[in-house]
C-alpha cells in the first residue's frame, strides 16, 4: 500500500497545501490585513524544532537520557529577556535589517567585511546542518519504503536529490516570490507557523499511540524501564554532566536568536513587538508539549525492538509501523517532512539573504559590469541572485550529504552548528549595549572564535569521520600536548561542546574588548554605536538631520530606488514617503538629509546597510563629517539629554523646596494663629476684672447716697478685683520672660527641705482659715540641689496654694512628702480633692486652663499657675506632672536632679 | 408693668454689679451662673431681655443663643451679648446667630441702662 508513488504524490501534495497557505498569507498581506498575529509569531518561532528534534531527540534520549531537554531548556530561558529581543527588533525596524549578517555589519559602520564574515561562518555551520534535514528526509522515506519493500527512481537519482531540488523550488517560490527585494515574507511566516502545528499534532500522536496503545501508559512504560539496568540510567538526572547541561543550555539558548533562520523569524520577520509577549510563554509551552514523549517513545523503542535491530532516529515511523498503523506513520512522516522543511525553508531564504546582499552585491558593486549596465533595473538581478543562492546552498547540503553519509560529521552537526553561531553573540550583545566595542574588536573577536570553533570542534569531526588524519586531535598540532584539538592547554575531562564552548568565546571575547579598548571608531561607527545602544533615546529626526551632510540629487537617488527596488515598487514608497512629509509627490521635496536618509534605508532593506551606503554615497557628494564632529554631535545629544535631566532634577528639587516652604509657612500661620488666640485671652482675662471693677466704681461714683453695706462690699470687690489684676499682669510678664527667656535666675546651692518647710509655714494661716490638715514628713535639712530658692519657693506655694483652693473645707488634707533616689530628689503634694479625670491632668498644664467647675473659687485663679511651675521645673531640668483620678484626690510631683557628685 | 431682665455670667462679682445696676433702673432681676442655668431661666422667668455673657462653662453665650432663637416662643426676647473678647469676628459672629446687641466689656455702666431702656422701649 506505501507504494514510492504514493508516498512521493502525499508528500508533493502537502507541499502544495504549504504553498497554498503561503500565497494566502501573502495575499492578505498585500491587501494591508496581515494574518500575522501573536499566536502566528509564536506559533513560527517553533522552526526551532527541525527533524533534529522531530526524530534525533528520541534517538538522542536512547543514549543520553534527559540530556536532551537542554536543547529546549535554554531557548525558554532565552525568551525571557524579553527586554534584550525587544531592543533587537527596535533597532533592527529603524535601521531597516535584513539578516543577522546585516545588524552586525551596521553597527560596526555598516562594514561589508564584518558582514562578509558573518554570512561565511554562518554559511560554513549551517549547511551541514541542512544536510542534516535531508538525511532525515531521505531517512524516514527509506523506512517507509523498507516496509512496503518498492523504490522511486527517476532518472537514476535518488531521492534524497529530488527532494533537495523540490525544496530548492519551494524555497524559492516562497521567499523570492515577490519581484521587489524587500526583507519581510508574511506568506513564508504563516507556513512555518501552520507547519509547526503539523508536526506537533503529528509527534504527540505517535506518543500518544506508543504510550498507550502499545503500553499501558506512562507509568506502566517507566515501569518496565526500571526493571533494565540499561534504562533505568536514562530516567535519572547525571550529576557528573552538570557541565555538559550549562554548556548545552547557554548554545540553545544563543542559537534561539542567533541561528540565521531564528533571527529571521524572531527579528526580521516580526511586524509587532507586543507579539513577543505572547511567544515568552507560548513558545515553551510548545516545546514542553513536543517533549513530553520524547522518553515514553524512547523507552517504548528500546522496548520493543530490544537492544539490537532498530536505529533508534526513526522510532517515531518504526513503531507504529511494527503495529500496522501505517496511517499513524504516514502523520509521522508528514511532521518529520514539516520540520525539515519549514527549517530548510526559512534557513535557505536568510541564508540567500545575507550571500546576496553581503557577498555578492559588494563584489558585483565593484566590478566594471554594473557601472556599464548604469541605467539597467536591477531588482531582477537581485531575486535571481537570491533564487541561485538558494539553490547553491540546497546544492552544497546535498554535496555534504553525499560524502558524510553515515559518518560522525553529520550525526553530531547540530551541536556544532550551534556553537557556530554561537560566535555571534559578543559582537551581537556588545554591539547593543557597550559603545566603545568597534568594528577592529568585532572582526578580531569573530575571527578568534572562529578560528578555535574551527580547530576544536569541525575539524576534529570530519577527522573521526576519517576524512583527514587525526594526529592533531590525539597528540596535537606539530605534536605540541598543549595543542591537543580537544583539550587545549591541558584542558581535559570536559566534553568537545564544552571544551569548544569555553575556549572559543574566551577567545572570542577576550578579543573583542582587548582590541575594541586599543582602537578608535571612525566617524560612521559611532554614530551606528549611539543608534543602537541608544535606539530607545535616539532622537532620529534630529540626530539623523545633522549627521549627514552634502550634496545629492533627487534625480540620482530616485534612479538607485528604481534600480533596486524596480520601478513599481520605488514610486510606491517614494509616495508614501512624501506624504509623511505633506509633500504632494517626491519633486516637491528637497534633497536633504532626511531625503537621503530614506533613501539609503529602502535601499538598506534590499540589498543590505553596507551595500546601501556604498550606492549611496556613489551618487551623492557627501561631505566627510570626520569623527571629530560626529563626536561632537553625538556628544551634544548626549549633552542635551544630561541637560535635560539635570534640568529635571532641579524642578524636583524646586518642587520639593515649594513643599517646604509651603510647609513652613503652615507652622508660621499656625503659630499666629496660636499667638492670636493667646493674646484674645489674655485680653479676656484682664477685661473680666476690669469689667467688675469699672461696673462697681461707677455706681459708687455716681450715687453717693449708696448704703454703707453696699458702699463697703462694692469696696471690697473693687479691691479684690484689683489684686487679681496685678496679680495677673504680673504672671503674664513672667511667664513672657520666661518663654523668651530673658528670665532672670539666681542659681545657687538650694536646701530643698528647707524650702518645702518653709512654703508650708508660710500658708498655714490658709489651711487654718478653711481648716484643712497640712502634714508632712519633712527632713530637718534635706538634700541640696542647685536652683533659685525664690522660684522653687513659688513652685511650692502654687502647688499648696491649689490643693487647699480644691479640697473641701474641714475635712480636708494635704500631705506633702520629700524623698530622693536615683539622683534625683521628689516632691509630692497630695490632697483628697475631687480628683482629675486623664484628660484635666494635661489640660490643667496649658495656660488660662482650670480643672473642674471652679465657679466659686474662680478670682483666685489665673489660670498661669501651674504651666509657670512647670517652666521653672524645667528649667531645672526636673519635670512637673500630676497623678490622679477622678474621687481620689490628686498627688502633684515635681523633680529636681541633684548635682553630680565630682570625680 | 416692670420688665423682667435675666443676667447670665460666670463670674459672680460681674453678676452682683450688674444685679445691682438693673435692681436700681426698677427692673426685675434674675441671675444665672453658666449656660444651661441660663436656658432654664428663661423658662421660668419669661424675661423680656437678656444680658449674656459669651465666655461661660458648660454653654457657650453662642450656643444659648442659638438655642433661644431655634425656640419661636421666645420670639419677643431680646438678646444682648456681653464679651470682653472684643474681637470683631466675634462681633459679627453673635449678631448673625440672632443676638440684638453686642457690649465689650468692661462696659459703661451709664450706656449699657440707657442702651437697655431704648430697647425696652421705657424711659
Amino acid at each position: 500500500m506505501l507504494s514510492g508513488w504514493f508516498i512521493a504524490l502525499l508528500a508533493t501534495g502537502y507541499l502544495g497545501l504549504l504553498f497554498a497557505v503561503a500565497r494566502f498569507g501573502d495575499a492578505r498581506a498585500d491587501a494591508g490585513k496581515s494574518i500575522i498575529s501573536a499566536n502566528v509569531y509564536a506559533l513560527s518561532l517553533a522552526v526551532y524544532c527541525t527533524s533534529w528534534t522531530f526524530y534525533g531527540s528520541v534517538g538522542r534520549a536512547t543514549s543520553g537520557g534527559l540530556s536532551f531537554l537542554t536543547i529546549y531548556i535554554g531557548p525558554t530561558l532565552m525568551l525571557l529577556c524579553v527586554g534584550v529581543i525587544i531592543k533587537m527588533i527596535r533597532i533592527s525596524k529603524a535601521q531597516r535589517i535584513t539578516s543577522i549578517a546585516d545588524f552586525i555589519a551596521s553597527r560596526y559602520g555598516k562594514s561589508q567585511l564584518l558582514a562578509g564574515m558573518v554570512t561565511v561562518i554562518a554559511v560554513i555551520g549551517v549547511v551541514p546542518y541542512i544536510a542534516l534535514q535531508l538525511k532525515a528526509m531521505a531517512a524516514s522515506v527509506d523506512v517507509l519504503l523498507q516496509h512496503s519493500g518498492s523504490s522511486v527512481e527517476v532518472w537514476g537519482l535518488d531521492s534524497t536529490f529530488l527532494i533537495a531540488v523540490i525544496l530548492a523550488l519551494f524555497s524559492i517560490l516562497f521567499g523570492t516570490r515577490h519581484l521587489d527585494a524587500t526583507e519581510r515574507h508574511e506568506g513564508m511566516v504563516a507556513a512555518v507557523a501552520f507547519e509547526s502545528v503539523v508536526k506537533i499534532i503529528a509527534f504527540m500522536a505517535v506518543g500518544i499511540f506508543v504510550t498507550y496503545g502499545m503500553f499501558g501508559g506512562l507509568g506502566d512504560l517507566f515501569q518496565r524501564a526500571a526493571a533494565s539496568a540499561d534504562m533505568e540510567r536514562l530516567l535519572h538526572l547525571d550529576s557528573g554532566r552538570a557541565g555538559t547541561w550549562t554548556a548545552l543550555i547557554i548554545l540553545s539558548g544563543l542559537a534561539i536568536i542567533f541561528l540565521p533562520r531564528q533571527f529571521q523569524i524572531i527579528v526580521v520577520e516580526n511586524v509587532d513587538e507586543s507579539h513577543l509577549k505572547r511567544a515568552v510563554w507560548l513558545f515553551p509551552l510548545y516545546l514542553l508539549l513536543i517533549n513530553i514523549f520524547v522518553l515514553p517513545l524512547a523507552l517504548g523503542g528500546l522496548l520493543h525492538f530490544g537492544a539490537q535491530g532498530a536505529n533508534p532516529d526513526t522510532f517515531v515511523l518504526t513503531l507504529p509501523l511494527a503495529r500496522g498503523a501505517e496511517a499513524l506513520a504516514l502523520l509521522a512522516f508528514i511532521g518529520g517532512l514539516s520540520a525539515a522543511t519549514g527549517m530548510v525553508i526559512v534557513e535557505t531564504i536568510a541564508l540567500s539573504t545575507m550571500v546576496c546582499n553581503d557577498l555578492v552585491m559588494p563584489w558585483l558593486l565593484h566590478s566594471t559590469w554594473l557601472q556599464a549596465e548604469k541605467r539597467q533595473d536591477l531588482s531582477g538581478l537581485l531575486i535571481g541572485i537570491r533564487r541561485a543562492a538558494i539553490a547553491l546552498i540546497l546544492l552544497l547540503g546535498y554535496i555534504y550529504f553525499r560524502l558524510a553519509g553515515e559518518a560522525y560529521a553529520l550525526v553530531g552537526i547540530g551541536l556544532i552548528s550551534f556553537t557556530a553561531v554561537a560566535q555571534f553573540a559578543p559582537a551581537m550583545f556588545g554591539g547593543m549595549y557597550w559603545k566603545q566595542g568597534t568594528r577592529a574588536g568585532a572582526v578580531a573577536g569573530l575571527l578568534a572564535g572562529f578560528v578555535v570553533w574551527l580547530y576544536t570542534l569541525l575539524l576534529p569531526s570530519f577527522a573521526k569521520s576519517g576524512w583527514m588524519p587525526s594526529g592533531f586531535v590525539e597528540h596535537g598540532l606539530f605534536g605540541l600536548g598543549w595543542l591537543k584539538a580537544q583539550a587545549l592547554f591541558g584542558l581535559g575531562g570536559l566534553d568537545e561542546i564544552s571544551h569548544c564552548l569555553w575556549w572559543s568565546m574566551l577567545a572570542n571575547m577576550g578579543a573583542y574588548v582587548a582590541v575594541s579598548l586599543n582602537s578608535r571608531p571612525d566617524a560612521v561607527e559611532a554614530s551606528q554605536a549611539e543608534r543602537f545602544v541608544d535606539v530607545f533615546r535616539f532622537d532620529a529626526r534630529n540626530a539623523e538631520a545633522r549627521l549627514w551632510r552634502g550634496k545629492a540629487s533627487p534625480d540620482a537617488l530616485v534612479g538607485l530606488l528604481e534600480r533596486f527596488l524596480g520601478a513599481a515598487r520605488a514610486r510606491q514608497q517614494l509616495a508614501a514617503y512624501a506624504l509623511s512629509r505633506q509633500a504632494a509627490g517626491w519633486r516637491n521635496l528637497p534633497a536633504d538629509a532626511d531625503f537621503v536618509q530614506f533613501a539609503e534605508a529602502e535601499l538598506a532593506g534590499a540589498i543590505g546597510s553596507a551595500s546601501a551606503r556604498v550606492m549611496v554615497a556613489s551618487v551623492a557628494q557627501e561631505e566627510d563629517l570626520g569623527l571629530e564632529e560626529v563626536l561632537d554631535i553625538l556628544d551634544e545629544a548626549t549633552q542635551v539629554r544630561a541637560h535635560s535631566r539635570q534640568l529635571e532634577a532641579k524642578q524636583r528639587e524646586l518642587e520639593a523646596a515649594t513643599n517646604e516652604l509651603r510647609e513652613a509657612n503652615e507652622r508660621l500661620r499656625e503659630l499666629d494663629r496660636m499667638k492670636d488666640d493667646f493674646i484674645s485671652t489674655v485680653t479676656h482675662e484682664l477685661r473680666t476684672p476690669l469689667t467688675s471693677i469699672r461696673a462697681l466704681s461707677e455706681m459708687l461714683h455716681e450715687d453717693p447716697r449708696l448704703d454703707l453695706a453696699d458702699r463697703s462690699r462694692f469696696l471690697g470687690i473693687i479691691v479684690n478685683e484689683a489684686e487679681r489684676l496685678t496679680r495677673l499682669i504680673n504672671q503674664i510678664l513672667d511667664m513672657a520672660k520666661m518663654e523668651s527667656g530673658r528670665a532672670e535666675w539666681t542659681t545657687g546651692a538650694v536646701d530643698l527641705g528647707e524650702v518645702v518647710r518653709e512654703s508650708m509655714a508660710s500658708l498655714e494661716h490658709l489651711f487654718r482659715e478653711k481648716g484643712v490638715a497640712l502634714a508632712g514628713n519633712i527632713p530637718a535639712s534635706g538634700p541640696v540641689v542647685q536652683a533659685d530658692r525664690d522660684r522653687l519657693t513659688q513652685v511650692m506655694i502654687n502647688l499648696l496654694s491649689n490643693a487647699v483652693k480644691f479640697v473641701p473645707g474641714g475635712a480636708g488634707r494635704v500631705q506633702v512628702g520629700l524623698s530622693s533616689a536615683a539622683g534625683l530628689v521628689r516632691v509630692e503634694v497630695h490632697d483628697n480633692g475631687p480628683g482629675l479625670t486623664a484628660e484635666e491632668c494635661n489640660v490643667i498644664f496649658e495656660k488660662f486652663r482650670q480643672g473642674g467647675n471652679t465657679m466659686t473659687d474662680k478670682p483666685q485663679g489665673t489660670g498661669l499657675g501651674l504651666p509657670i511651675s512647670r517652666q521653672i521645673v524645667e528649667y531645672f531640668g526636673g519635670n512637673l506632672w500630676v497623678e490622679s483620678e477622678p474621687g481620689a484626690g490628686a498627688n502633684f510631683i515635681f523633680t529636681v536632679p541633684l548635682p553630680v557628685p565630682e570625680e | 408693668m416692670t420688665k423682667k431682665i435675666l443676667i447670665v455670667d460666670d463670674e459672680p462679682n460681674i453678676i452682683i454689679s450688674l444685679e445691682f445696676l438693673m435692681k436700681k433702673e426698677g427692673f426685675s432681676v434674675a441671675v444665672a451662673g453658666d449656660g444651661e442655668e441660663a436656658l432654664a431661666k428663661v423658662a421660668s422667668f419669661a424675661p423680656d431681655l437678656i444680658l449674656l455673657d459669651v465666655m461661660m462653662p458648660k454653654k457657650s453665650g453662642f450656643e444659648v443663643c442659638e438655642a433661644l432663637r431655634a425656640d419661636p416662643s421666645n420670639a419677643g426676647l431680646l438678646i444682648v451679648m456681653l464679651t470682653a473678647k472684643g474681637r470683631d469676628t466675634e462681633v459679627a459672629k453673635g449678631l448673625a446667630i440672632g443676638a440684638d446687641a453686642y457690649v465689650t466689656k468692661p462696659f459703661s455702666t451709664k450706656e449699657l441702662v440707657a442702651r437697655v431702656k431704648t430697647m425696652l422701649g421705657v424711659g
